[in-house]
């Protein structure tokens, strides 16, 4: 286990770039097997700790990282891409994860280019009205994050009524859904800190 | 692109979609996120042996357990049905799942909750349990199990409110950082799934007007 005593963890959410410290060893550079590559998908992630932290269970990883890639980057049809980090995003700011948060604002604001509305949901949370579309999609996100699972049908009449269709739809489930999964990794494996000067 | 893929793959069967169905139609345009779920799935409860110099302890029955109790707490039953099934599979008593059910139950709540860091997000803070094992369920499951539910229960509703001392609960009970990484992602994944199960099922059961016209 590591700890980081002299670590003082960003208390606001942001769309600053942030660092990630993790408390257990990942794995060293030494023990990076062809199957630890294949994990890490892209070889230049060797370089971060959280996902060679993940990297000891490389075939999981793997399999997330994939996941993850098309759900987010497939641009076939169905929601833009900054809709889909507009999720990422609300996910994240529902769940707590400042450091999730920081990644995905930055890209919702990227693709968008909507960084003072992004901002509002930073600073408001989840509640902040930002447009009748974007609304939909926070308050659909936000849904399918509570415990017990509160989405249903009011939450796809919504989305249609903002012009979405069933992939679109769908893009937001896995949007919202795989932000459940990243949120919990990055929230209970490291802790975020400001970038050294 | 075309990715050849088992139909229907767990997500399938837990929505309950229909081949050439709208569902079936919407995943088949995102095939890889599709299979790569599904091969999540597998990695987690159906592992290949784990690399030289790894060790594999984290057993099947105990892999299913975790996925029972994360399963119950978000009160789904055919989530439940679904890994309670696979618990059986791998050789679980009935006294363990009856166990696990009972202790779901005890820690059940609604989240996410949790505390910030102190400041501004404080006015946040929600607080909640912090959910322990009971002493009787503890006699049932061991202490292994024990440690991994209550970090399960961490995971699944109050996942802000993790710190690093924490995992030294998981250390202590047997747990090493490579199964720690396991467990973080069975129960992670877990919340994706139920999530994505939820979510498309409902999808399912309102088709598109627009479809009809």
């Amino acid at each position: 286990m590591i700890t980081h005593p002299d670590n003082v963890e960003p208390n606001a959410f942001t769309q600053a770039q942030l660092d990630w410290l993790p408390w257990l060893p990942p794995l060293p550079q030494a023990q990076l097997t062809e199957r630890h590559l294949a994990g890490l998908v892209d070889a230049a992630r060797a370089k971060s700790p959280y996902f060679m932290l993940l990297a000891r269970d490389p075939d999981i990883l793997g399999a997330r990282t994939r996941t993850d890639k098309d759900i987010f980057y497939n641009v076939e049809a169905g929601l833009p891409r900054a809709e889909r980090e507009l999720a990422a995003t609300a996910t994240s700011r529902f769940n707590g994860c400042i450091y999730c948060a920081s990644v995905h604002a930055r890209f919702a604001s990227h693709f968008s280019p909507r960084s003072a509305d992004v901002q509002r949901l930073l600073d408001e949370g989840v509640s902040a009205r930002l447009d009748p579309r974007w609304d939909a999609i926070v308050a659909a996100s936000v849904a399918l994050t509570s415990t017990p699972i509160e989405f249903g049908a009011s939450h796809i009449q919504a989305l249609r009524a903002v012009g979405l269709d069933d992939l679109a739809i769908s893009d937001v489930i896995h949007g919202a859904a795989f932000f459940n999964w990243a949120n919990r990794l990055m929230l209970s494996l490291g802790e975020p800190a400001l970038p050294a000067a | 692109m075309t990715v050849v893929h088992a139909f229907p793959d767990v997500i399938d069967q837990l929505v309950g979609v229909v081949a050439g169905g709208a569902v079936d139609e919407v995943r088949a345009r995102r095939p890889l996120a599709r299979l790569h779920a599904q091969q999540s799935y597998q990695a987690i409860f159906e592992p290949a042996p784990p690399p030289p110099g790894h060790d594999g302890a984290f057993s099947a029955v105990e892999r299913f357990a975790v996925a029972t109790f994360v399963a119950a707490l978000h009160r789904q039953p055919a989530f439940i049905a679904f890994y309670a099934t696979g618990l059986s599979r791998a050789g679980a008593s009935t006294a363990v799942q009856e166990t696990l059910i009972a202790a779901a139950q005890q820690g059940a709540t609604s989240g996410p909750y949790g505390s910030y860091p102190a400041g501004a997000l404080s006015a946040e803070d929600v607080q909640g349990p912090n959910y322990t094992v009971s002493a009787a369920h503890r006699a049932v499951l061991g202490v292994r199990l024990a440690a991994a539910l209550a970090h399960a229960h961490l995971l699944v509703l109050h996942p802000r409110d993790a710190k690093a001392e924490g995992l030294r609960a998981l250390l202590d009970a047997g747990w090493s950082p490579d199964e720690i990484v396991t467990l973080s992602q069975l129960v992670s994944f877990l919340s994706f799934q139920v999530r994505v199960v939820v979510g498309l099922r409902a999808l399912s059961e309102l088709p598109a007007v627009a479809a009809a016209a």
